[in-house]
C-alpha cells in the first residue's frame, strides 16, 4: 500500500509538479524515461514518489527517449497503466516509437512540455515539438496553465483507456511559462481522483497467457491501408468520449473544458485563434480593446487532435477576421496551425478572411500589446473587406519587415 | 521452473510446440532451430520480443502469427527495451496482484539479429542490460543484413563480400573485423553470458536454460549460418555449423558474472580454416592468390582467439 501523500484543498504547483501529481494519484504502475529540459521535473518527481512510498510503480531510467517510448509501449502491452513525460529532441528522438504505440492502439500518456526544435540549440517554449506529432496517431490535449496540466494528465488516462477508444494520449504545455510557473492549484483528493480515472482494464494483454498476443505485426498492401484509416476513425469518434470525460470532470470539480473554448465570441468581428498560454494574453488584450470599441475574441483549440474541425468552423462563422498564431517555423510554408484552421473556414459560407502571424519562436515573449497590435490589424482588414497587408507575417522578430503573400480576394 | 528432460533430440525437439513451422524463413535458416530450442527448453510462460529482422518478417504477418506465446515488435532497435517494459510492468502487477494468474513463472526473451544486435540496437542493448532488468536477449547472428539483401553489419569478418563491402578487382570485401560482442556484454557485468552453436544442441540448451533461471539480464550469442548470403545449399546448415565450431571460427563458451569463463566445447581435430571459408560463395575470392594473405590474417586471428580463451578459462579471473 502506498503512504498518505498530504495535499491541501489549494497547493502552489507549476505545471510539472501539477502533472507529476496527476501521475501518482493514477497509480502510474511503469514511467519508462529519459530527462529533458524543461520536463524533467515531471519523472523525478514520479521517482521521488516510488522512491519514498508514495506509489507503487517501477520507474525505469533509460538511456534515451527513444528507449523511454520503446519500454512504455512493452510495459503498456504488459497490461498495465503508463505514462512519460519529454520535451523537444527528446520529443523528436522518440517520433519513430510514437506511431508504433498509436499503432499497437496502446493507451501510454505521455505530458509534451512544449520546446523549440534545434538547430540553434534552444531550451525555451514554442510549439515545434508539438506540432511534430500532429500525425502520429496520438489524441493531442493542450494545457494553457498549471490547473490545466493536472486536470487534463488526469483526464486523459480516462479517455485513452476507454475500451472505444485504446490510444495514446499527449497532454501539452508550455515550456517554462507553464512548466515553471508556480500557480494556484486545486488538486482532487487521491480517492476522488482515483475514482475519476478509474482503473485499467487492459484489452490483449501480453501477460495473459491463456490468450497469447501477437504486437506488432506486419501488414503489405493487402491490410496496411484498412490498419491505418481503422486507426484514423478510432481518433475521429474519440470525440464524443473526450466531451464525456470532460463533462465527468466538469460534474466533479466545477471546471469545464471543451474541445474548442472560446472567450468573448459572442459578438465579435476579429478574432485570434490560438495555442496554449497566449490564450490568456490574447484574453487580456481582447478585455482591454473593449473601451476601443474593438469586438475582440479568442478561439482556442484544447483539442489538437482529433482536430476540431466543426468546432472550429462554428466558433469562427460570424467573424469578418481572423488571424491564426503559429508559434513554430512554417519552414516554407504557411503556419501549419493556419492551414489547418483556414481548410476549416474555407467550407464555411461566410469564409471571414484569415491572415497568419508566427510569433514566440524559441520563448520570444509574446505581449498584451502585442495581441492587441494584430486585434486591430484584424479589425483594419475587416474595415476594408480585404487583407490589408501580406497573410503570413511575424510577431516580435528582430529586423527590417518581412512577410510573404497578398491576397487575392482584395 | 518445470524444465523439460533434453536426453533425446527427437523427443527434444516436438515437445512444447509455442513456435509454429508455417513461416517464411528461406529453407535452411538456422534461426527457427535456434527459436524452437529456446522455447522448448522450458515449460514456464514466455513474452518473447524481437527486432526487425528476418525472424521478425518471417512470422508475424498479418492475419497470421507463428507464435503461440505473447510476442511484441515495435522496432529495429528496441526489442530489449520492449521485453524490459513488459518485464518491469509484470514486477508491479505481480506485487499488485492484478496478473491473471500471478503465481505462474514468465520468462522474458528478446531475438535479435546481428544487424540489430551489435550496430543499431546496441545502445538499447546496452541500457537494458547496465539496468539489470531478469530478461534474456539471443543473437542470431547470420553476420549480415539478411532481410534487406545481405549488407554488412559489425558482426561481418573481415573477408567476407556483402552487398555495401564489396569483393572486386581492387577490394578483397569487408576490411574490419567483427566486433567481439560477447566481450563487451561480459563487460556489462552480466551474470550469463555465452556463444553457442544449434549443432551443438545440447549445450546451447543448457545455456539457454541457464540464462533462463539466472536472474539478472543475460546475453546469447548464437551463430545461424545464412544460406542466401553465405551462399551454400540449404541441405548443408548444420554442416556449416560444423565447420565453424570445428574450426573455431565460432569457439562456444560462457562468461559467468563478467570474468568466469568456460569452454563448452573443445573440437579433437581442429580444422583449418579454410574448410569453413572454402564451404561457402562470401568467401569465394578469398582464394585467389592476391587474397591468400587474408585467409592467413582470419587464421592467425582465430589461432590469438583460441589462445585467449583458454588462458582465461585457466586463469579463472
Amino acid at each position: 500500500m502506498a503512504e498518505k501523500f498530504d495535499l491541501n484543498e489549494r497547493e502552489v504547483w507549476d505545471g510539472n509538479y501539477a502533472a507529476s501529481q496527476a501521475l501518482r494519484q493514477a497509480d502510474v504502475d511503469v514511467v519508462a524515461a529519459y530527462p529533458i529540459t524543461p520536463s524533467t521535473p515531471i519523472v523525478e518527481n514520479y521517482g521521488s514518489y516510488v522512491a519514498n512510498g508514495y506509489i507503487d510503480g517501477e520507474f525505469i531510467m533509460v538511456e534515451s527517449e527513444h528507449a523511454a517510448m520503446s519500454g512504455c509501449i512493452g510495459a503498456s502491452a504488459a497490461g498495465g497503466r503508463v505514462a512519460t513525460a519529454t520535451s523537444s529532441q527528446g520529443f523528436a528522438l522518440m517520433a519513430e516509437v510514437l506511431y508504433q504505440a498509436s499503432g499497437m492502439r496502446l493507451p501510454i500518456v505521455l505530458n509534451v512540455v512544449n520546446r523549440a526544435l534545434a538547430s540553434p540549440l534552444n531550451v525555451s517554449g514554442d510549439h515545434s515539438d508539438m506540432y511534430l506529432g500532429r500525425d502520429s496517431g496520438w489524441i493531442q490535449m493542450d494545457a494553457f496553465n498549471a490547473q490545466e496540466a493536472y486536470d487534463l494528465t488526469l483526464c486523459a488516462f480516462k479517455i485513452g483507456e476507454n475500451h472505444s477508444v485504446r490510444l495514446p494520449v499527449m497532454v501539452h504545455q508550455d515550456g517554462f511559462t507553464t512548466s515553471h510557473t508556480a500557480q494556484n492549484t486545486y488538486p482532487l483528493t487521491d480517492e476522488a481522483a482515483a475514482k475519476f480515472v478509474g482503473k485499467i482494464v487492459p484489452v490483449d494483454d501480453m501477460l495473459d497467457f491463456s490468450r497469447p498476443v501477437t504486437y506488432g505485426a506486419q501488414t503489405e498492401s493487402d491490410w496496411h491501408f484498412e490498419h491505418k484509416i481503422k486507426q484514423h476513425k478510432a481518433i475521429m469518434d474519440s470525440r464524443p468520449v473526450i466531451d464525456e470525460v470532460y463533462a465527468e470532470f466538469e460534474k466533479l470539480t466545477g471546471r469545464e473544458y471543451k474541445r474548442v473554448e472560446s472567450y468573448n465570441m459572442e459578438d465579435a468581428d476579429v478574432a485570434i485563434v490560438a495555442l496554449g498560454t497566449t490564450v490568456e494574453t490574447a484574453r487580456i488584450a481582447a478585455e482591454e480593446l473593449k473601451s476601443e470599441g474593438i469586438k475582440a475574441g479568442i478561439v482556442a483549440i484544447r483539442c489538437f487532435r482529433p482536430f476540431p474541425f466543426d468546432q472550429v468552423r462554428e466558433a469562427l462563422k460570424n467573424v469578418k477576421c481572423v488571424s491564426v498564431l503559429d508559434r513554430s517555423s512554417p519552414a516554407g510554408a504557411m503556419g501549419a496551425f493556419f492551414n489547418e484552421v483556414s481548410a476549416a473556414l474555407y467550407t464555411t459560407a461566410s469564409r471571414p478572411l484569415v491572415t497568419n502571424f508566427i510569433y514566440g519562436l524559441g520563448g520570444r515573449d509574446f505581449s498584451i500589446e502585442e495581441a492587441k497590435r494584430i486585434f486591430k490589424e484584424q479589425q483594419a482588414h475587416a474595415d476594408a473587406g480585404h487583407i490589408t497587408t501580406d497573410i503570413q507575417q511575424f510577431s516580435g522578430l528582430r529586423g527590417p519587415y518581412l512577410g510573404f503573400f497578398q491576397t487575392k480576394r482584395g | 521452473m518445470a524444465i523439460t528432460s533434453i536426453k533425446n533430440l527427437k523427443e527434444f525437439s516436438t515437445n512444447n510446440d509455442r513456435f509454429e513451422g508455417a513461416h517464411t524463413l528461406c529453407p535452411g535458416c538456422a534461426h527457427s532451430m535456434i527459436v524452437r530450442e529456446l522455447m522448448n527448453c522450458t515449460d514456464d510462460n514466455l513474452v518473447i520480443s524481437a527486432n526487425t529482422g528476418c525472424l521478425e518478417v518471417s512470422t508475424a504477418v498479418y492475419p497470421f502469427t507463428s507464435w503461440d506465446t505473447s510476442w511484441i515488435h515495435i522496432g529495429f532497435e528496441n526489442a530489449a527495451t520492449a521485453v524490459t517494459g513488459a518485464e518491469a510492468m509484470h514486477k508491479v502487477r505481480k506485487r499488485k496482484g492484478t496478473l491473471p494468474d500471478n503465481d505462474a513463472p514468465v520468462k522474458f526473451v528478446a531475438f535479435g539479429g546481428d544487424g540489430s544486435t551489435y550496430d543499431i540496437g546496441f545502445q538499447w542493448l546496452s541500457g537494458a542490460m547496465e539496468r539489470g532488468h531478469d530478461f534474456t536477449y539471443i543473437c542470431l547472428d547470420n553476420e549480415n543484413y539478411a532481410n534487406t539483401g545481405g549488407q554488412r553489419s559489425s558482426a561481418t569478418p573481415i573477408g567476407a563480400t556483402t552487398s555495401t563491402a564489396q569483393a572486386g578487382s581492387h577490394s578483397y570485401g569487408k576490411k574490419e573485423k567483427k566486433k567481439d560482442i560477447v566481450a563487451i556484454m561480459a563487460a556489462h557485468g552480466a551474470p550469463y553470458v555465452a556463444q553457442l552453436a544449434p549443432n551443438k544442441w545440447k549445450s546451447m540448451a543448457k545455456g539457454f536454460q541457464k540464462a533462463l533461471e539466472i536472474e539478472g539480464p543475460c546475453f546469447i550469442n548464437t551463430v545461424s549460418p545464412c544460406t542466401t548470403e553465405w551462399r551454400f545449399d540449404p541441405k548443408d546448415t548444420i554442416l556449416l555449423t560444423d565447420l565453424a565450431t570445428e574450426s573455431l571460427m565460432f569457439p562456444i563458451y560462457e562468461i559467468l558474472d563478467g570474468h568466469e569463463l568456460n569452454i563448452l566445447y573443445r573440437p579433437k581435430n581442429v580444422l583449418p580454416v579454410e574448410d569453413y571459408l572454402g564451404a561457402q560463395g562470401r568467401y569465394k575470392h578469398l582464394f585467389k592468390p592476391e587474397n591468400k594473405h587474408v585467409i592467413e590474417q582470419i587464421q592467425g586471428d582465430i589461432d590469438k582467439n583460441w589462445e585467449m580463451l583458454q588462458r582465461r578459462e585457466e586463469a579463472r579471473i
